[in-house]
């Protein structure tokens, strides 16, 4: 009873916050309620047993993703009512196109659950005699080990492209030479002088 | 009892609800991507789904890697838009067809 109840809440706030994400007025809003969505498809995930992938989307996309966005959505002086022009011209268009799409894939699920595919085989079934967590660790670094390091490197290549991207050479900072600080060397830097009384030093 | 076929109606939902944010914020790139990661949260609920209720733990490690490009999609997005916005001053994205060479 309680698991019913708990799908039906997670799934009603998942699919309105989804539409609040895409209706919203304000970018801001849209975040803050694409976060909710989240934390909600991870409420769902966890009524599946799937603990690892619930929290891995709090912390990848509650944690990350989410603030990116709103820095991002904070960092650019956008006009927002200018982007909204044509909200409503494209709004019929919209929802017809989302409505022919839903109806196929409800009928697609309809008719899988009329005959559903048999697999011949489990590729990696679910024993029940370890955690989620587990399971998926040994499974992840000894058969997908490659497609593991593969994702690191998505990563990698994701986080260079964005630097790389995103930066530029200023002109008139005064960055540091550390090349140009090594080479120099005590005579270069320091003199003697000797002072006479009563007159300024000479630099 | 809750059936695989809830899950499946509520990822259903999910994805056209990211389809229609393409449409109807035509303009507006942040909202898009941000429909992009809903449509792939709907995707990611649907192969946890699956690998739930037919007992295949592939689905879910599958679902780790769809999260992982979607994590640097959003970057490298996000970083385009940053630019794109530098040498334009705004971020509309219906005259992005100038954006040549």
């Amino acid at each position: 009873m309680i698991h019913v109840l708990a799908f039906y809440l997670f799934a009603t706030v998942v699919i309105a916050s989804g539409a609040m994400t895409i209706f919203s007025r304000n970018p801001v809003h849209s975040v803050l309620w694409l976060i909710l969505a989240f934390f909600n498809a991870a409420g769902l995930m966890i009524l599946l047993g799937a603990e690892f992938i619930a929290m891995l989307l709090v912390i990848v996309y509650v944690g990350a993703v989410a603030v990116l966005f709103m820095f991002v959505v904070m960092m650019l002086d956008i006009d927002f009512a200018e982007l909204r022009a044509g909200f409503v011209n494209y709004l019929p268009f919209g929802i017809a196109i989302a409505v022919v799409l839903l109806a196929e894939i409800v009928l697609g699920v309809g008719i899988w659950s009329a005959g559903p595919i048999e697999l011949a085989q489990r590729a990696a079934p679910v024993t029940g005699e370890v955690s989620n967590i587990q399971a998926i660790g040994a499974l992840l670094y000894t058969r997908y080990i490659f497609l593991f390091e593969a994702a690191g490197i998505v990563l990698l290549v994701a986080m260079v492209g964005a630097i790389v991207l995103t930066h530029r050479a200023r002109g008139g900072v005064r960055g540091q030479n550390i090349d140009k600080q090594n080479r120099r060397r005590p005579q270069d830097a320091v003199r003697n002088v000797k002072q006479p009384v009563g007159q300024g030093v000479e630099l | 009892m809750i059936g695989l076929q809830h899950y499946l109606v509520v990822s259903a939902i999910l994805f056209v609800m990211g389809v229609l944010g393409i449409f109807i914020n035509r303009k507006n790139v942040i909202i898009i991507l941000m429909a992009i990661e809903l449509i792939l949260l709907a995707v990611n609920i649907n192969l946890v789904a699956f690998s739930a209720f037919l007992g295949d733990l592939v689905g879910q490690v599958f679902s780790m890697f769809v999260l992982t490009v979607a994590a640097g999609e959003a970057a490298i997005g996000l970083a385009i838009l940053v630019i794109y916005f530098r040498g334009r001053g705004t971020i509309a994205v219906d005259d992005v067809n100038r954006m040549k060479g």
